[in-house]
């Protein structure tokens, strides 16, 4: 039987983030839903009132009461899961949450597996499964970016990139399959040379899709940034400078189990990943030592390294070198010169002249607001929020690569100068890897495209 | 007078002779049912068998043990191999043939079974007991029993014969239309539809100038269909030609259109796309100038001839009319016009996989009533009810091709789960792995299978067998065997293919596009002593299978990937309206279609991806 059964029960979970906030908001969806809230609600009955509102009351367990709360409530199958929903909006406390949750099941609810909600919408008609999977994106985006990539996504923007592509290998494919399945009829084909720039256009178009999963997959998961630095540099320090709020920061303490700690943040509609590390010139030394070190791994990983140093203590040779040494990586980084507050002036003169510079002092929150600039610069932040069809689905992202590996195939076949029904499975194999995104091609939409188009038949 | 039958087989068509011959040959009692023994297989369209997708199928019969190979073969005039340009999935033989010669061999090849009976009558009806067929009425009110019927009633169904504005009631050009099946049929609940299809003017060749078109002859080495030696390749043949209709030819059926029962509205029924009437492809494609017309000769004797391309049913005065204006046909003389024929089928979701009927048990349905067109097609669904009509009676399990064994296997799932809004045709494009569905391999697919049903002879099998040792010996050696750069590189150089350097394996070398192993045969003396043991068509086959390995590996793993969504079941009894996901054609066409597995599911149409995906979900897939 299913993993999950029909609206036979009534389910209820949290449906904002777990944790403290100002409110949570807590949603049951079921048959039993307005019952249930009926049961523990104290103000107007909810059975009673029309869908769409808003109502004021407490949450009751018996006499006892647990909180003041707004009661949201959406008739099926106006309402995201297709059934009856009540959204009961309380104070964050863990400890209401608790309750509240408590209260429902005693009156029946049953708690809600993970991803339930999004599940009885896509079993109740309310979405395709390319577009549950963007609702699925769109509670986990954290920041701009990845809100309007979900977004977009979930409006349709690209499947319908994909399903133009489709149309136009479905064309190319009922050529193919026309001079294979009529060949004794008076019919003409296609050149050869004009399916090769098809191909190669379409080729073009899936690489560019496959590159934006890069983009999509950053905006998703945020831009993985190193700092790095000696131990001394100051990198907690920066760290919780650019999170501008005292979060204690467990330092990177060499020969320990961590070799390094990660963060997020969001700076200009962009989300972050910092990911903290020893220090390069230790890093270099490793890798000197032994090859291959997995600090090096982080490095090659990551889209942004910040190189942390320190004006006071640091010598202008010593620092130069490092930047040099981060030039040869190829990645974009940001040479950043802490403790400006202390810091001798002629050094800091004879460094800014370099670009790579920025000059702060995290422990004095100082330009602060400059090296975010910076960030946003460096990695092209208007690169992550454009309207183009972003991929950042890895199930579509696998469809994608599997059509261009197959359009590979085509290409090495007309290369090979194979004839057409072997052409035509490698074409074919492209439309099933792009039908697992946006539906299945059958052998009758070829048909049909070929008897719409070409006068066939004796 | 008669004794109770395990198989009454209703039409004489191609589908009920090899329904007949097929129960017949594993050992049923079979009675064949038809209004008129002098016209058992009648070719009522083009007087040949095969061609592109068509060829495999009656390869696949005659490695089966069915006969529509042999009799092809018997009466051919021609023999082309179509397609030889392409890759060897898309070879598909065709041959012209002797229409007499095909209805007599077909014919005789009945008679020589004692376990085929004969009955000359209109069946006019069914007798069900229990939702189960026990045998079948006629015209003359008798009853004869039966454990099992197979319709192929062809177009005879309530057939009505159009020319411009007559119309009349027949099965084809001359003969009667059966009454009273359908009628029952839809009493015990089936539904039924109208189909359309047409034939073109028939001619006298003795009229034609045939200096005026392009001759087209048969292969200079020709093929045949069967895989036994029980026939023989042609040692001569007869020619087809090519000529084209002109503005002119089309001004003057135009001139016709509003007497066309196709344009008027009285024909109702559906036509084929793919075969459509010359008026339909001047209406249609108004922006082409001409249309390719083949002559056909009918037989090795007769003057008789086919005028493929020009099927039609306006008035028989336009007909003749526009045919005078044809390059070549200018002083022909006419033997009977073209015409259009609506006739009842019977939605073929209405069917089991094994063809036998949904709603009445042990009747089976196989040919146009089922809503396909093409003898091929007809043929091998008469094979397929012959062989499940006789197991189901022997109480034995029901036989059933995959998509990945045969075109056959292929047709049926078509048609029980899509069903068909227009006359349905084979396409090799139908087949999602035509490169595993070779006429080449037809009986290394499916003799084995054919001799354990009891229907291939003993001697195929022993055949077969021989094939695949000598084949895996050759395999073997090509790939062991090598020649040196010094040995060949000379002759290489001369065929236009790069020099070695190194030591090479034959099998890598036939690889090569530009070599076949004809080709690596000649290279050396030694060479061509050891390949000289093998005959064509085993040198053929290695070369295919080297050659095309990389292909034939995908295909076959993308078969297996398909085999594995066939495991995922969907319980008999399920419940569709409890998903309330399921888009409203999606899961009608589930309930009615009832698929065992989400495979099967998947190709049913109507259903959309979404609905799979919607299953499997609930299904915990």
């Amino acid at each position: 039987m299913s993993k999950y059964s029909t609206s036979e029960d009534t389910i209820v979970a949290l449906a904002t983030a777990p944790g403290v906030g100002a409110i949570a908001v807590i949603r049951l969806s079921g048959k039993e839903a307005f019952s249930i809230a009926s049961k523990m609600f104290k103000g107007k009955d909810p059975q009673k009132q029309e869908s769409h509102t808003l109502h004021f009351g407490t949450i009751r367990d018996g006499e006892r009461i647990i909180d003041e709360v707004v009661l949201g409530l959406f008739k099926g199958p106006k309402s995201f899961t297709k059934e009856d929903v009540v959204e009961i909006s309380c104070h964050g406390s863990q400890y209401i949450v608790k309750e509240i949750i408590q209260l429902s099941l005693k009156l029946g609810a049953r708690l809600a597996k993970p991803g339930e909600f999004t599940m009885r919408a896509f079993m109740n008609g309310q979405f395709d499964l390319a577009q549950a999977e963007a609702v699925a994106d769109l509670i986990n985006a954290d920041s701009e970016a990845a809100h309007s990539a979900a977004l977009s996504q979930m409006r349709g923007g690209f499947s319908q990139e994909i399903g133009s592509l489709r149309t136009e290998l479905i064309n190319f494919a009922s050529l193919i399959e026309l001079e294979l399945d009529f060949s004794e009829e008076d019919v003409e084909f296609a050149q050869r040379d004009e399916l090769r720039a098809l191909v190669e256009r379409l080729y073009k178009v899936i690489s560019k899709l496959l590159k934006s999963f890069d983009y999509g997959n950053v905006i998703k998961k945020g831009i993985p940034t190193v700092i790095a630095g000696k131990p001394n540099a100051g990198k907690s320090t920066l760290l919780n400078a650019l999170l501008n709020e005292e979060k204690a920061i467990v330092s990177d303490i060499p020969g320990t189990t961590r070799d390094f700690i990660e963060d997020e943040m969001v700076i200009d509609g962009v989300s972050f990943r910092f990911i903290d590390t020893a220090g390069i010139r230790e890093t270099i030394d490793k890798i000197e030592a032994m090859g291959v070190a997995k600090t090096h791994e982080k490095m090659g990983q990551a889209s942004l390294i910040l190189y942390l140093f320190d004006l006071s203590t640091d010598s202008i040779s010593e620092v130069l070198q490092e930047v040099n040494r981060l030039e040869n990586l190829g990645k974009p980084f940001i040479a950043v010169g802490n403790k400006i507050d202390i810091a001798p002036v002629d050094k800091v003169e004879a460094l800014r002249k370099n670009d790579h510079f920025v000059f702060i002092s995290a422990g004095e929150l100082e330009n602060i607001d400059d090296l975010k600039e910076k960030i946003s610069e460096k990695v092209h932040l208007e690169n992550f929020k454009t309207g183009d069809t972003m991929v950042t689905n890895a199930r579509h992202y696998e469809a994608l690569l599997r059509t261009q590996s197959a359009l590979q195939d085509v290409l090495r076949g007309l290369d090979n100068q194979v004839t057409n029904d072997f052409l035509a499975m490698d074409i074919r194999q492209a439309l099933h890897h792009l039908g697992e995104i946006t539906g299945e091609i059958t052998t009758d939409d070829l048909l049909g495209n070929i008897f719409s188009k070409f006068c066939i038949g004796k | 007078m008669f004794q109770e039958y395990d198989v009454i087989v209703v039409g004489g068509g191609h589908a009920g002779c090899e329904a007949a011959y097929c129960a017949a040959k594993m050992g049923s009692k079979v009675l064949l049912a038809t209004m008129n023994m002098n016209t058992i297989a009648q070719m009522s369209c083009n007087p040949a068998m095969g061609g592109v997708a068509k060829g495999q199928i009656v390869r696949e019969i005659d490695a089966l043990g069915g006969m529509s190979g042999i009799v092809s073969d018997k009466s051919m005039i021609q023999f082309r191999m179509l397609n030889m340009s392409k890759g060897p999935a898309m070879w598909s033989p065709r041959t012209q043939n002797d229409r007499m010669r095909f209805a007599e061999e077909w014919r005789l090849a009945l008679e020589r079974n004692p376990n085929v009976d004969f009955w000359q009558e209109m069946v006019t009806g069914l007798v069900v007991k229990n939702n189960k067929v026990t045998g079948i009425q006629t015209s003359l009110g008798l009853e004869i029993g039966a454990k099992a019927v197979v319709l192929t009633n062809g177009t005879f169904l309530n057939g009505l014969i159009h020319i411009g504005e007559k119309q009349f009631g027949g099965g084809r050009a001359g003969e009667r239309s059966a009454k009273g099946i359908t009628e029952q049929l839809v009493s015990l609940g089936f539904e039924s539809g109208r189909m359309k299809t047409g034939t073109p003017p028939r001619v006298d060749g003795r009229s034609l100038d045939y200096s005026k078109m392009t001759e087209q002859e048969g292969d200079v080495n020709p093929g045949k269909f069967s895989f036994s030696d029980e026939t023989k390749p042609l040692t001569q043949q007869r020619s087809c030609y090519i000529t084209y209709t002109s503005e002119e030819v089309h001004d003057t059926l135009r001139k016709g259109f509003d007497r066309s029962p196709m344009f008027n509205g009285r024909i109702q029924g559906l036509g084929p796309r793919y075969c459509p009437s010359i008026e339909d492809k001047i209406n249609r494609f108004a922006e082409r100038n001409r249309h390719q017309i083949f002559v056909e000769p009918e037989g090795w004797d007769t003057v008789e001839v086919y005028v493929n391309g020009f099927s039609t049913s306006l008035p028989e005065d336009i007909q003749y009319e526009a045919l005078k204006k044809i390059e070549g046909f200018e002083n022909v003389k006419m033997f009977r016009p073209g015409y259009a024929i609506e006739y009842d089928f019977f939605q073929p979701t209405q069917l089991k996989n094994t063809l036998e009927t949904k709603g009445v048990d042990n009747l089976y349905f196989a040919g146009q009533i089922n809503g396909t067109t093409g003898y091929e097609e007809a043929a091998c669904q008469g094979l397929m009810a012959g062989i499940n009509a006789h197991n189901k009676i022997n109480d034995k399990e029901p036989f059933i091709l995959s998509r990945d064994e045969a075109y056959i296997g292929v047709l049926i799932d078509d048609l029980i789960n899509k069903g068909t809004e227009e006359p349905y045709r084979m396409f090799t494009s139908r087949a999602e792995f035509r490169i595993l569905l070779r006429q080449d391999n037809a009986d290394l697919r499916l003799t084995d299978i054919g001799y354990n049903l009891g229907l291939a002879d003993e001697k195929r099998v022993e055949e077969v067998n021989k094939k695949r040792t000598d084949l895996k010996h050759l395999l073997n050696d090509l790939n062991q065997k090598k020649v040196t750069p010094k040995e060949v590189n000379e002759v290489l150089t001369d065929m236009n293919s790069a020099s070695l350097k190194e030591k090479q394996s034959l099998s890598q070398l036939i690889k090569r596009p530009e070599l076949s192993i004809k080709k690596v045969k000649e290279l050396t003396p030694v060479t061509n002593e050891y390949l000289d043991k093998y005959n064509d068509i085993i040198l053929e086959q290695a070369e295919i299978q080297i050659k095309y390995d990389h292909y034939i590996n995908k295909e076959k793993q993308m078969a297996e990937k398909m085999k594995n969504i066939e495991t995922h079941r969907i319980p008999s009894a399920f419940d569709y309206d409890k998903l309330s996901a399921l888009s409203a054609e999606g899961r009608e066409k589930l309930k009615k279609i009832s698929p065992e597995t989400i495979g099967q599911a998947s190709r049913i149409s109507g259903v959309s991806p979404s609905d799979i995906s919607i299953l499997m979900v609930y299904l915990g897939k």
